[in-house]
């Protein structure tokens, strides 16, 4: 069941001159999203399926590139012919999402309005914006209806934002990971890692471009700790351990846990090409994230728009977006009659299961996506 | 002989239930009853079920499936969201005998219960012999069996009056699942190997 890479792809870019107003308020006068497909779209067009992308994603999804074999896509090994995504059977769009840093237009590109990087003059972006951004992709491709809109995390709040505000360009919805709105730990969690961004001396108030310079001590931090909550405690206990790093203490503040060397790494790795102001614009749009907020609430009338199937995944381990989290989705739908599926994979990786390889959990996403009609 | 290729109780519970009903079946394994309901019956239908290979061919039935441990209750489930809710052969492996039944009875109108009559005939001749049965419908070993509750027709009945619960209708099958019918309970308790109730709770 492990299927094939795609292998080498390419991005492509598409450019919308027509205004977005944001849930914001605010306006973006025109705007470019970057994106990639796999497979072909068939001459129904009932075969695509849009894979939406978290908080640090973007839109090189699977394959590599021709010029950078090692560059894989962050969730390669669920697509590919003869993988659950399989490319010979459904045409896959990848899209970078407005704000981020991987090609589409966000803080790091150039505000035509002033020639220079957006930065901290980039409007906040909900999920809301993406998803009526990635419907006019949709149109530029050609896609009345999506067979399926999937995602983990941050991205599955977009499927789940795909059926309500679109009821009738979605036949099905993958949540994976997800919940119908943030709770008050969980804000509080970004905020620590915002804060950590905001108060660094080289954020200069998110005009750091201009500085030269960036604020990688906070991006660091925000990404430290976001990770420790990604993660299960067993599993960082089997992982790591507790033993010292150097075979003895050495009693200073150097690297004495293998966690904390791992932790470093990680954070040092992601501050050295991720751009704060981006990670500030997601995890802001991951606080706004509360659909029910449209029917005072209540989420059980909330889903009453949406026509699609769904399919609500959760991990046993995760306690960022804990199994409750997604039941809470299952519950709205299932009050409505609609047609819902939920399985809970037993994987130890936290809120990091939802992007490994599992035979189980890559099965139950196979075998709902065949029971689509094309 | 799998318990699983031959369900006589299927029949029963599809004759009871019309098309556009909206049916529930708890502890639902692969999905085959309600495929067939779906298919035979043209029900809406949704399934629990905690075990993960059967949550998979579930699925793959395109069956709406929910994971989940029905000893901790239906949760997700609205009050009197379902015409009928199903515990297929299900009611004698769940410790909380009257939790699981009241439970059916707030998220439907209608609980369907299907189970195996331990006072069976041959059942009681095997007890009498020496041995715990082993037969069509209690097909694993004493070491091996998922069943963790022992009763009988009468037992169930005295149940339901005592959390007053009607008895709507009543199916008793035998070992081939044929129907069996006797005017004294005491009786088909004897001769029944599989029963199949449908309660409802008088409001």
């Amino acid at each position: 069941m492990s299927g094939q890479s795609i292998g080498a792809v390419q991005t492509q870019r598409a450019h919308f001159d027509q205004p977005l107003t944001l849930r914001s308020g605010a306006v973006l006068p025109a705007y470019d999203l970057v994106y990639e497909t796999y497979g072909t779209l068939n001459a129904a067009k009932s075969n695509a399926i849009l894979v939406c992308h978290a908080l640090s994603g973007h839109h090189h999804l699977a394959g590599y590139y021709a010029d950078a074999p090692d560059n894989i896509g962050w969730w390669d090994n669920i697509v590919g012919p003869g993988r659950p995504l399989d490319t010979d059977r459904y045409f896959i769009v990848s899209v970078n999402n407005l704000g981020g840093c991987h090609g589409s237009t966000g803080p790091s590109t150039i505000n035509p309005a002033s020639g220079k990087p957006w930065g901290a003059d980039f409007p906040i972006v909900a999920v809301i914006d993406w998803v009526h951004a990635q419907a006019r992709l949709a149109d530029r491709l050609g896609i009345d209806c999506w067979a399926a809109v999937m995602g983990g995390s941050l991205g599955g709040m977009q499927a789940l934002r795909w059926t309500i505000t679109y009821p009738e360009r979605i036949r099905h919805a993958i949540v994976i990971a997800a919940a119908p709105k943030l709770s008050a730990q969980n804000i509080a969690f970004n905020d620590v890692a915002r804060q950590a961004i905001l108060t660094d001396p080289d954020f200069h108030g998110g005009h750091y471009y201009e500085h030269n310079t960036r604020p990688t001590r906070g991006l660091r931090l925000a990404r430290m700790l976001g990770h420790i909550t990604y993660l299960s405690d067993d599993q960082m206990g089997e992982k790591f351990g507790r033993d010292p790093k150097n075979g003895a203490f050495a009693f200073n503040f150097g690297v004495e846990f293998e966690i904390e060397s791992y932790l470093r790494y990680q954070g040092d790795k992601f501050a050295g090409y991720f751009d704060a102001n981006t990670y500030l614009l997601m995890t802001k749009a991951l606080d706004y994230f509360d659909p029910s907020r449209e029917e005072n609430g209540d989420l059980t009338a909330t889903m009453a728009r949406s026509k699609a199937g769904f399919l609500i995944v959760s991990f046993t381990t995760d306690w960022r977006f804990s199994p409750a989290r997604s039941k809470e989705i299952v519950a709205a739908l299932l009050a409505n009659g609609g047609d819902v599926s939920y399985a809970e994979i037993d994987l130890n990786f936290g809120h990091d299961s939802f992007l490994m390889r599992d035979a189980h959990y890559h099965s139950v996403i196979g075998a709902y996506l065949r029971n689509i009609k094309l | 002989m799998s318990p699983l290729l031959n369900r006589p109780d299927f029949d029963v519970i599809a004759s009871w239930v019309e098309p556009g009903h909206k049916v529930l079946d708890l502890g639902c394994g692969d999905g085959s009853l309600l495929r067939h309901l779906i298919d035979s019956r043209g029900v809406r239908g949704w399934g629990v079920e905690i075990d993960d290979a059967n949550v998979l061919a579930a699925i793959q039935k395109g069956i709406n499936i929910i994971q989940g441990n029905l000893e901790k209750g239906l949760d997700e489930f609205a009050d009197q969201a379902f015409d009928h809710v199903v515990l297929s052969r299900t009611l004698q492996t769940v410790r909380h005998t009257e939790g699981i039944l009241r439970e059916m009875l707030r998220v439907g109108r209608e609980a369907v219960v299907s189970f195996p009559n331990f006072a069976y005939w041959k059942n009681l001749r095997a007890v009498l012999d020496g041995q715990m049965p082993v037969s069509e419908d209690l097909p694993y070993e004493w070491y091996d069996s998922p069943n963790v509750r022992f009763f009988t027709l009468l037992d169930f009945e005295s149940l339901c009056r005592q959390m007053n619960l009607r008895i709507r209708e009543r199916r008793v099958l035998d070992e081939h699942g044929q129907p069996v019918d006797n005017e004294d309970d005491k009786e088909l308790n004897f001769l029944g190997s599989l029963a199949v109730y449908r309660l409802t709770q008088p409001r």
